[in-house]
């Protein structure tokens, strides 16, 4: 119990707080009638008093009354929970070290959940998502993005090609033209489907599946998550292709993320460049994850190729714009440090259970 | 890439270190991969003093050295070798050091001396192959310095991840031009020790030509751009020089011998590949660019024997052919310790032929990666005459007549015009003239601005063969202003007009629905072997695990499931969200659906001891539900229904669009029941949800143990329950089901709780009643359906 309250009345009043550890059930409620009850309550009529004394000393008086008043309540109510589990050791006995009972929890892919995270920052600065087929035609997965035919950079990417025969005599689909048909090796294509849908502006985010005829491997799989961007519009500059992606990059590791833009090729983008963030294992010092480096790739990009805007039948001379892609499962290795990317396609439901925030 | 440090530092005059190369080739776009240190064995040798060589007390031929070896301290050496004078500096080797012929060196006597370490020969260094006494060292450097570093025999490999048309930096020259325009400085061709002051002046042509007995031809329709060749006699052909060797050990080639060797080190330093043919064996004094005649053969460099296809361009002599254009040379012809006449080709072969042909005899080569890429057309004879000066200081002879250059239609490097304007649409900021004249100067691009239409005239150089339109420069622009120095200020924008497919929402739905429920998320290989008879198959699969495509996704979860059980693991709810394929016609593409699929064994919870050591396993009713709430978050609208045994969803049209039921696996006897569902997730589907106007008046519910026989499904009962009650029954569940003695055979009890309401006002008791009645009535006459006596 704490110091006297400096005045008598309320002193003697709490002079009964001491007995409450020894009363039973009803006593506790007759005690709580007593003192703080509304009609006949001690306190209450203390309280009571308040309007009939001076501004001066109505202030401090008030406040000693509630100080009390929450010392009565506290003391009422321990006394009363202790009595509940009295009661229930002296019926039901309980040990409540026993463990609680859990439910089944699931939760979401580890690359989902970074594709996700991807997509909802992009949502934040307008961009909308747009899908599209996985079996493409040479066409759209190639030539309209600016791979000539025979050119080295397809050896860049491992196709896999589909045994779908041949077409019949006669067949006037439209994408009898495109080329051989094959399993699309980025989600590319889809930024000219987009394209060809309708008028710019364009702005849109594509996630997607996409292979390669790499063996499976536990840094290669056949078949693998992508995600890239595309912003296309009058005015668009290799400027605002920095300033965006820095935003993402600082989103969605941190504000205080070093990045570097440095510069690289793609057939689909000219300038094109490499963003790379330090990386997030040793934070600049060289490791062997950064290769020694400091820094770690993350996504490449570039301004949309001029013959890529016209292949999809965009003026280029009006229009220019930027995209970028990048791996979601590369990402999610790196965050979870996984040595291995078979890890992703096991389903062991230890892994699944961890890496999504439950102990099972 | 492979890249010797040294090799660049020659080049541009300057020592270079790691760090700075790492920054520098990463912001031009060569990244480095790996760096590998190549001091190697020699490290730990040191150079030492030698302050007094005495004689040795007890042999007339071994004398005894106090060296100084740095650090103030000394050692003292037994040694042999004659040539050693106190005053000088040898290469040392302490104690505890390997050398490079395998010898550890260990404090020892020599007849009474102590010998700690030894002061070595070239041959004992594997520097040379002066075995007759010490190398001596002509150096100033203090006792104890490193030996590599006072013999520059220090190196690093760089490898470096290069751009695919970056033809140009496929050589420690175009390397250098790039590294030089970073710093500031020029890079300047090595000095080749031993280089004759002059060469002969080349033969222009664009027709035929012989030099020394050869004539070069290029016959239309061939890969042949430009042919130049020289022809050297008097060859001495042996090992090649120690400086020689060095350089192509350290971008990873072996040494092979000085004529082959030259070869390959212009090809590092250049870019350019060049081969040399044995002189003697060039049949009938020819060596043409032709396409390859059907049923033509050749053994290779690597000793297969070849066949060709006439699609292919050749190098041939009088009789066939001597070598595939571009890929790799015939091995009869090749350079031995025999050859004294040399014929050197440099040529140029189209890059998509070189291509063609390199894949189609599937023999990727050092030679082919470049000729892909095509090499610096206009430099070719700088190419050939750097390789016969290399060729003349490492090997002798003397160059026959004057080499040939033929090339049939020259022409000029390709001249762009750059708008300055189009630059800054590009980049989104403003440069003027002069500083885009001067980025594109610094990558060795000649540059007439036109102030008057704002634009400028470039005369690209020949080496960047990838630069061919406007917006290749503006990219070059932007990456010598360097693209650290673009701003990245967000700027205003206008969203996109784009909306999200509807399948976006409906599959997020139903991943939250599935991890809500206790199932996590998979995701599976969509490749893999058939799983149906309408599987797709792939045209080029690398393996036959994964030569089709799914047609659904279920397979694929159910191996996880075994996976599971492998470790040990018995409680495995997954799910993925993912696409199915199923053929789409001859020549098509496939049909592609979305789907949701599914797999359930083990516990219905996490084991709790309340549960006794029992928890019961997921079963059919664990499965049905799930597969009720998936179906509709699919397909809005869809129901379930039962069809030969087992569970189905159907869209409201009808149309069938989920399966659910117990899986068949390899199940290990702890495991519990396997179940799964897989449904296909509408494209196109309005949402069934409304507003419904909430009851304002009490129910009352009526429970009802019904005797029903099994010929009679509980589904039937209720549907007759739901139609005689129409108006006033809610709701009916089922709260029990009873089998086993006082039933009739063939039945048994299930009981319903039927829930009524009045649409706007309380409902009595005799309501109620009268309702009771007419249901049963209908399950009597309809079902033959009776209360259970109690």
């Amino acid at each position: 119990m704490t110091e006297a309250t400096g005045y008598p009345d309320l002193d003697a009043l709490r002079a009964r707080l001491g007995q409450i550890a020894e009363l039973d059930a009803d006593g506790v409620e007759r005690e709580r009638v007593a003192v703080l009850g509304r009609k006949q309550g001690a306190l209450t009529a203390l309280f009571k008093t308040l309007p009939s004394l001076s501004p001066e000393e109505r202030g401090p008086f008030g406040a000693a009354l509630n100080r009390v008043k929450a010392e009565f309540e506290a003391a009422l109510d321990a006394r009363t929970a202790a009595l509940a589990a009295g009661a229930a050791q002296a019926g039901e006995r309980i040990d409540l070290t026993m463990p609680g009972r859990e439910r089944w929890l699931g939760a979401e892919h580890p690359v989902t959940k970074v594709t996700r995270e991807i997509v909802d920052i992009f949502r934040s600065l307008g961009f909308a998502v747009a899908t599209g087929p996985e079996a493409e035609t040479e066409w759209l997965n190639f030539f309209a993005l600016n791979f000539p035919p025979n050119h080295p950079a397809l050896d860049l990417h491992d196709t896999l090609y589909l045994d779908v025969g041949d077409r019949p005599a006669g067949d006037d689909d439209p994408e009898r033209e495109h080329g051989r048909i094959l399993l699309r090796t980025h989600t590319s294509p889809v930024q000219i489907r987009v394209m060809q849908a309708g008028p710019p502006p364009y702005r849109v985010v594509i996630p997607g599946m996409v292979y390669r005829a790499d063996p499976f491997d536990p840094s290669h799989a056949p078949a693998f998550a992508q995600i890239e961007a595309l912003a296309v519009d009058e005015g668009i500059g290799m400027v605002d292709l920095k300033a965006t992606l820095t935003a993402f990059a600082h989103r969605f590791f941190s504000p205080t993320t070093p990045v570097r833009f440095r510069p690289s090729y793609f057939p689909f983008t000219e300038p094109s460049a490499e963003l790379d963030v330090e990386c997030q294992i040793c934070h600049g010092s060289g490791c062997p994850a950064c290769k020694q480096t400091g820094w770690m790739e993350i996504l490449g990009c570039g301004m949309v190729h001029p013959k890529v805007l016209e292949n999809a039948g965009v003026d280029s001379e009006k229009y220019s714009g930027w995209a970028f892609g990048m791996g979601p499962a590369r990402v999610a290795m790196n965050r979870y440090q996984l040595p291995d990317i078979r890890l992703l396609y096991g389903g062991d439901m230890r892994l699944l259970s961890r890496l999504g925030g439950e102990a099972s | 890439m492979k890249v010797s440090r040294r090799w660049l530092e020659d080049f541009l005059k300057r020592p270079l270190s790691i760090a700075d190369l790492r920054g520098r080739l990463a912001m031009l776009g060569a990244p480095v991969d790996a760096v590998e240190s190549l001091a190697g064995e020699l490290a730990p040798v040191v150079v030492g003093l030698v302050e007094a060589a005495e004689p040795h007390p007890n042999a007339d031929r071994l004398r005894v050295c106090q060296v100084a070896i740095g650090g103030g301290e000394r050692r003292q050496v037994v040694t042999g070798a004659p040539n050693v004078e106190a005053g000088r500096r040898y290469p040392f080797a302490g104690v505890g050091v390997t050398l490079p012929n395998g010898l550890t060196l260990e404090k020892r006597k020599l007849r009474g001396e102590i010998s700690e370490g030894m002061l070595c020969s070239e041959i004992e260094l594997g520097l040379g192959a002066d075995a007759d006494g010490l190398m001596t060292l002509e150096t100033e450097a203090d006792p104890g310095t490193p030996l590599v570093d006072v013999l520059g025999l220090d190196d690093d490999r760089l490898e470096l991840d290069l751009a695919p048309v970056r033809g140009d930096l496929l050589g420690h020259k175009g390397i250098a031009r790039e590294l030089a325009a970073s710093l500031g400085v020029i890079a300047r061709l090595p000095v080749v020790p031993d280089a004759p002051a002059e060469l002969p002046p080349f033969r222009r042509s664009e027709t035929p030509l012989a030099a020394g007995g050869v004539e070069i031809r290029i016959a239309p329709g061939s890969a042949g751009r430009r042919f130049t060749a020289a022809v050297i006699e008097g060859v001495t052909v042996g090992p090649s020089p120690a400086w020689l060797a060095r350089r192509l050990e350290a971008v990873g080639q072996r040494p092979i011998n000085n004529v082959v060797d030259v070869t390959n080190y212009v090809m590092f330093e250049l870019g350019q590949p060049l081969h040399a043919y044995d002189g003697a064996k060039l049949r009938g004094g020819v060596l043409e660019s032709r396409l390859a005649r059907s049923g033509e053969r050749l053994r290779t460099l690597d000793e297969v024997e070849r066949a060709l296809a006439p699609t292919m361009t050749v190098v041939a002599d009088a009789e066939g052919p001597v070598g595939v254009a571009g890929v790799m040379g015939g091995l009869e012809s090749e350079v031995t310790d025999a050859t004294t006449t040399v014929v050197l080709e440099a040529a140029w072969w189209d890059p998509i032929a070189t291509r063609s042909t390199r894949r189609a005899l599937g023999l990727p080569s050092e030679a082919s990666q470049r000729f892909e890429r095509g090499p610096d057309l206009w430099a070719l004879p700088d190419a050939l005459r750097r390789a016969v000066e290399v060729l003349l200081a490492t090997a002798g002879g003397r160059v026959v007549e004057q080499p040939i250059d033929l090339w049939p239609e020259p022409g000029h490097p390709p001249r762009i015009f750059l708008r300055v304007s189009r630059v800054a649409q590009i980049l989104g900021i403003e440069l003027g003239m002069g500083e885009i004249e001067r980025t594109l100067t610094a990558i060795g691009a000649t540059v007439s601005p036109k102030p008057e239409d704002g634009r400028l005239a470039v005369d690209v150089p020949g080496w960047r063969g990838d630069l061919t339109s406007e917006i290749d420069l503006i990219e070059e622009v932007a990456r010598i202003h360097g693209y650290d120095r673009l701003p990245d200020e967000l700027r205003p924008y206008r969203i996109g007009a784009q909306i999200d497919p509807p399948l976006e929402a409906r599959t997020a739905a139903i991943r939250r629905a599935m991890m809500g429920l206790g199932l996590h998320e998979a995701i599976t290989l969509p490749i893999g072997p058939a799983t149906g008879p309408g599987s797709v198959p792939l045209q080029n699969p690398l393996t036959a695990d994964h030569a089709f495509l799914r047609d659904r996704l279920s397979v694929g979860l159910v191996r996880q499931v075994e996976a599971n059980w492998a470790n040990q693991v018995r409680d495995v709810r997954l799910f993925e969200i993912g696409t199915a394929f199923g053929p789409g016609g001859p020549g098509r593409r496939p049909v592609e659906s979305c789907r949701i699929a599914a797999v359930l064994t083990g516990g219905r919870r996490p084991a709790h001891w309340t549960d006794g050591g029992e928890t019961p396993d997921l079963d059919w009713w664990d499965l049905k539900g799930l597969f009720e709430r998936a179906a509709s978050l699919a397909n809005p609208g869809a129901s379930v229904q039962v069809q030969d045994g087992s569970l189905v969803a159907r869209s409201e049209q009808g149309a069938e669009i989920g399966r659910a039921g117990p899986l068949g696996a390899d199940s290990p006897a702890w495991a519990g029941p396997l179940f799964g569902f897989e449904i296909e997730i509408a494209e196109r589907a309005a949402s069934k949800l409304g507003f419904e106007p909430l009851p304002t008046v009490p129910a009352s519910s009526r429970d009802l143990a019904l005797v029903v026989p099994w010929s009679i499904e509980s589904g039937r009962v209720v549907e007759t329950m739901r139609e005689a009650g129409t108006g006033l029954l809610e709701s009916v569940s089922v709260v029990d089901e009873y089998r086993g003695a006082g039933l009739p055979d063939g039945t048994r009890s299930v009981a319903y709780r039927l829930v009524f309401r009045g649409r706007d006002r309380t409902l009595r008791d005799r309501d109620v009643e009268g309702v009771m009645k007419r249901i049963q009535r209908a399950l009597e006459s309809q079902l033959g359906v009776g209360i259970r006596a109690s």
